[in-house]
């Protein structure tokens, strides 16, 4: 009966994820609309979007392997499991166990290798550049993650999740130098992993500086929807990453009651909105950087987690 | 039979093989016999090592044998260390041995593989048997010149022969090293038996030589910067199914070697040794990656991935030193395990990978990437289990690299634990480092697989081929499944690695059979744990669940169409993008300091119809800076030196004659 209620909670957490994903994004294009004086589409447009996607045909390159066909499934399937190990509304839900912070990351990579392949299987130059540059992105902003995972484990005594939210909940964290750097370089990080400005432009589609676009600029119908399914869920996942970490407030304990997980659900749609404001008001106010200078972006990023560690080093020894 | 006897056997007929393998030399039979064989010995050595090492772990045997020099016999040891290697030594064997039953078919000369391949494997066996340090010696100077005279197999392609010498060159080195370290962990009363050295107390400075020269010895072995310049070139050169033996297994022969003296006869370590070889570790991942992502030849890129993954081994046998020379014994299990766990996984991958490079070359012809592409249609199984091997070594989840990964990033993270300042610091910066070089590794990977399988034929060898055979197809499957099982199931690996650690270090990880779902918890407080199994099951269910709806629901029409690419199709294939194109951003990124990169584009004066040209210009640092200067420098000396062949009687009699004089001289002051 436990059990059954475990999963229950579990399941509505996963499908939480889903139905707010879109909503998330569509609120960050609206807001950013707003900011710059226009309209916008709806908030629930993203729905829409999916939807037609997935109605429509496929329309598949004539040299396209079985491997174009099935990634966007499993990239689909890598981030939405991720997404569900996160912390939303409430901590210690049953499969938080399966992986702590370290191996969403990992899952995270998996999806990225496929997706990166994806672009290569076609054999346009398009794919190549896309793909290239996005595992170069990758490859400096994994170091920086690390060592902002490391910055929090160090504070919380583990890379868990649950662990690491309910420790930082708790009234004896206080405000750190250390956890500041992190949570700046996290922002970084996950600016640049779900290619957002300065990193990436998501509105562009013919532009040579583009990442992400260009890399699955051959997919189209049921496909595409997946993809860009699976984007919008990675900016939710990075949003509940911050949230749960950096700002735990009324997240409910595991088995608290109904009552307890309402709370919980109604103060993350509240931090989600926060988060998706702050990140239109970002995107409007910076320009898009070179691609040649994400190296020294994340960069900063590592250096400010590598420092963030240091610290605490330094703090605690005296 | 007692375990030990069973694995000399074992020996015993391989080295026996490799004499009926002379003889068979010019038959047709030979080359399915002698595989045939070779895998049915490997089989059997590897359920006898797994016997001993799941078996009682208490039961240690040994042998003496009446063999080498007089008096002292040759001595041999099952423990629970060596049965783990043997596992490893034999696993890649079999799968060698069974991949060649098809691969070897294609070998034009199977006399110069044949009786080598066998005494290879013998020699490997033997070097991880050996218990003192005289049969050690022989042993791993054995598996050095077989697998050099595999290295030679094919003496006639441009560059083997210089591979082959800068190996055997390499090879004396290391092995001249290990000779000195021997000699003084024998110390003045020279016993040259394990258990004798192991019972000894070795001063804090004869330790720290003898850890030095390990790191020359087994590190040049092994491949760890700068010792390495050998392995790219020879591992490649050997027919495939070798260079998956001497990647997959050589380097952790080495390792070995590497924990049987440092961890084992050693004793107590230093803190600072720690420092040394984290810093190795740490610079070996990330160099060897970057050369494999600047690679553009299959087998090469391999082998510098192999430095890669060297790296990553002996970084977290750094932390396992760090924690056991502070006490911490179950940190030091933690780490320790997780260095063992991922040799295994490493001999895993890397030996699919190498295979499917040769299924690649047997089947084409072709080792450059940049003449590949479209495979994924042509060879679809191999293409399969090639994508199964580069999951796994980029470190993706649910496979099996991840989880030894995630483990040494567990240890990473208890660096806190340690009480020096220099490890403190040292630590994170390390796994910053190993996180940089995981995420090389994939971007290197999707390179690889990207350009070789995927795309369309950038040759008309590639566009024509067909899928290899079934004995080579039956390997690789066998090391997937391998690759899938261990990732989603690491307790079960754990758990059997926990005698060795017990055994070396004192101490052992928690028993992870008793975790909840298969889950993997290695330290109990921190509550980090993790669950391959449910997560590929959970990734499984959802992507399925995500196709069946949506081809029930939404929509299941398809078209086939030339490509978009943003309205422009390019008409050849070699528009796309190529190893070296798509190496681009890295190189732009690391190259210019780890390379001294510069692109240089020569472009035609105006009028001219020539095309431009885009030429890169790397360097690799290390040859250039220090192996360059000394084979200069012995060849200046060899040319000074040479003129002392041409004197007259007269100036050879003064020259006898000053000699004298000066040895008489240095006697009359020394004494």
């Amino acid at each position: 009966m436990v059990v059954i209620s475990d999963i229950l909670v579990q399941g509505v957490q996963m499908l939480l994820v889903l139905l707010l994903a879109p909503l998330l994004t569509g609120f960050v294009r609206k807001v950013k609309a707003r900011l710059v004086r226009r309209q916008g589409a709806s908030v629930f447009q993203p729905y829409r979007d999916l939807l037609r996607l997935l109605r429509k045909e496929v329309v598949l390159a004539d040299n396209a392997s079985w491997l174009f066909r099935v990634t966007p499934y499993v990239t689909f399937a890598a981030i939405w499991v991720a997404a569900a190990l996160v912390p939303t509304f409430a901590t210690g839900l049953l499969f938080n166990w399966t992986a702590d912070l370290i191996a969403i990351v990992a899952l995270l990579g998996s999806a990225r290798f496929f997706l990166a392949l994806a672009g290569m299987d076609v054999g346009t130059s398009f794919g190549g550049i896309g793909s290239s540059r996005e595992v170069m992105i990758a490859a400096l902003a994994e170091p920086a993650m690390l060592l902002i995972v490391f910055c929090m484990a160090l504070v919380a005594g583990s890379t868990q999740l649950s662990t690491v939210a309910n420790f930082m909940a708790s009234s004896y964290v206080g405000l750190r130098v250390s956890l500041g750097m992190a949570v700046i370089a996290l922002i970084m990080v996950a600016l640049a992993e779900n290619a957002r400005i300065p990193v990436d432009n998501p509105a562009t589609h013919l532009e040579l500086t583009m990442v992400h676009e260009a890399m699955v600029l051959e997919y189209s119908g049921r496909h595409l929807a997946m993809i860009e399914f699976g984007a919008f869920l990675k900016l939710l996942l990075y949003v509940s990453l911050i949230a749960c970490v950096f700002l735990p407030w009324k997240i409910a304990v595991f088995g608290t009651g109904p009552f307890a997980y309402a709370i919980g659900t109604a103060a993350y749609v509240v931090k989600l909105m926060a988060a998706g404001f702050f990140l239109a008001l970002f995107e409007t106010a910076t320009a898009k950087m070179r691609v040649f200078r994400v190296p020294q972006f994340l960069g900063a990023a590592l250096m400010l987690g590598l420092l963030g560690t240091l610290l605490l080093f330094v703090s605690r020894s005296f | 039979m007692s375990a030990v006897n069973l694995q000399m056997a074992c020996v015993a007929g391989l080295l026996g093989l490799a004499v009926l393998a002379i003889v068979l030399s010019r038959s047709k039979a030979a080359t399915g016999v002698i595989y045939g064989a070779t895998l049915a010995v490997s089989a059997i050595a590897l359920i006898g090592s797994m016997r001993s090492l799941l078996g009682d772990p208490a039961n240690v045997t040994a042998l003496t044998l009446p063999v080498g020099l007089p008096w002292l016999g040759a001595h041999f040891r099952l423990d629970a260390l060596a049965s783990f290697f043997l596992i490893v030594v034999n696993l890649g064997g079999a799968a060698a041995s069974l991949y060649g039953l098809g691969y070897g078919h294609h070998e034009a000369t199977p006399h110069r593989v044949l009786p080598f391949f066998s005494a290879f494997l013998a020699g490997m066996n033997l070097v991880v048997l050996s218990d003192d340090a005289f049969s050690y010696l022989l042993c791993w100077e054995f598996m050095s010149l077989a697998s050099w005279a595999l290295v030679m197999a094919h003496h006639r392609e441009a560059g083997n022969a210089k591979a082959g010498y800068i190996y055997l060159v390499m090879a004396s080195f290391g092995t001249l090293a290990l000779l000195l370290a021997f000699g003084l962990l024998a110390g003045p009363a020279g016993d040259y038996g394990f258990a004798a050295i192991r019972a000894a107390r070795h001063t804090p400075y004869a330790a720290a030589l003898v850890l030095i020269l390990m790191l020359l010895g087994a590190g040049s072995k092994a491949g760890l910067v700068p010792l390495h310049v050998w392995l790219p070139l020879a591992h490649p050169a050997a027919p495939s199914h070798v260079s998956a033996l001497m990647s997959g297994v050589m380097t952790k022969v080495a390792i070995y070697g590497f924990i049987r003296v440092v961890f084992d006869l050693l004793g107590q370590p230093a803190w600072w040794a720690s420092v040394v070889v984290l810093f190795l570790g740490g610079i070996t991942a990330v160099m060897g990656i970057l050369y494999a992502m600047m690679e553009k030849d299959l087998k090469r890129l391999l082998a510098y991935s192999t430095i890669e993954n060297v790296g990553i081994i002996f970084a977290s046998l750094g932390l396992a030193l760090a924690f056991q020379a502070n006490g911490l014994k179950l940190l030091a299990a933690l780490a320790f395990t997780a260095a063992l766990f991922h040799v295994l996984n490493h001999s895993f991958f890397k030996s699919l990978l190498f295979f499917g490079a040769g299924a690649v070359l047997t089947a084409t012809g072709e080792r450059d990437m940049d003449k590949l592409g479209g495979l994924i249609h042509r060879m679809p199984l191999t293409s399969f289990v090639f994508l199964v091997g580069c999951v796994a070594i980029s470190a993706l989840p649910p496979f099996n690299g991840f989880v030894s990964e995630w483990l040494i990033f567990q240890a990473v993270l208890q660096s806190p634990e340690l009480p020096q300042w220099a490890l403190k610091i040292m630590v994170p910066a390390v796994g910053a480092l190993l996180a940089l070089a995981a995420a090389l590794a994939a971007a290197c990977f999707v390179k690889a697989y990207g350009v070789a399988f995927l795309g369309r034929p950038r040759s008309p060898s590639a566009e024509t081929t067909g899928e290899v055979d079934r004995y080579s197809l039956a390997a690789m499957f066998i090391l997937s499944a391998l690759c899938l099982l261990a990732g989603i199931l690491p307790g079960l690996v754990i758990d059997a690695l926990a005698p060795i650690t017990t055994e070396i270090l004192g101490g052992r990880m928690p028993i992870q059979a008793n975790e909840a779902w298969l889950s993997i918890a290695p330290i109990a407080e921190s509550r980090s744990s993790y669950n391959g199994l449910l997560v590929m099951v959970f990734i499984t269910i959802s992507a399925s669940l995500a196709a069946y709806f949506i081809h029930r629901f939404a929509s299941r029409a398809l078209r086939r169409g030339p490509a978009w690419g943003c309205g422009f199709s390019d008409p050849t294939p070699a528009a796309q993008y190529s190893g070296g194109s798509f190496a681009q951003p890295i190189r732009r990124v690391f190259g210019t300091l780890v390379f001294h990169a510069r692109d240089h584009v020569e472009m035609p004066p105006p009028g001219d119809i020539r095309p431009a040209r885009l030429r890169i210009e790397l360097h690799d640092l290390i040859w250039e800076g220090m192996y360059a200067p000394i084979a200069g420098a012995i060849g200046i000396s060899s040319d000074r030196l040479n003129r002392l062949q041409f004197l007259t009687i007269r100036q050879y009699l003064s020259l006898v004659f000053a000699t004298l004089v000066t040895l008489l001289l240095v006697l009359a002051i020394w004494s």
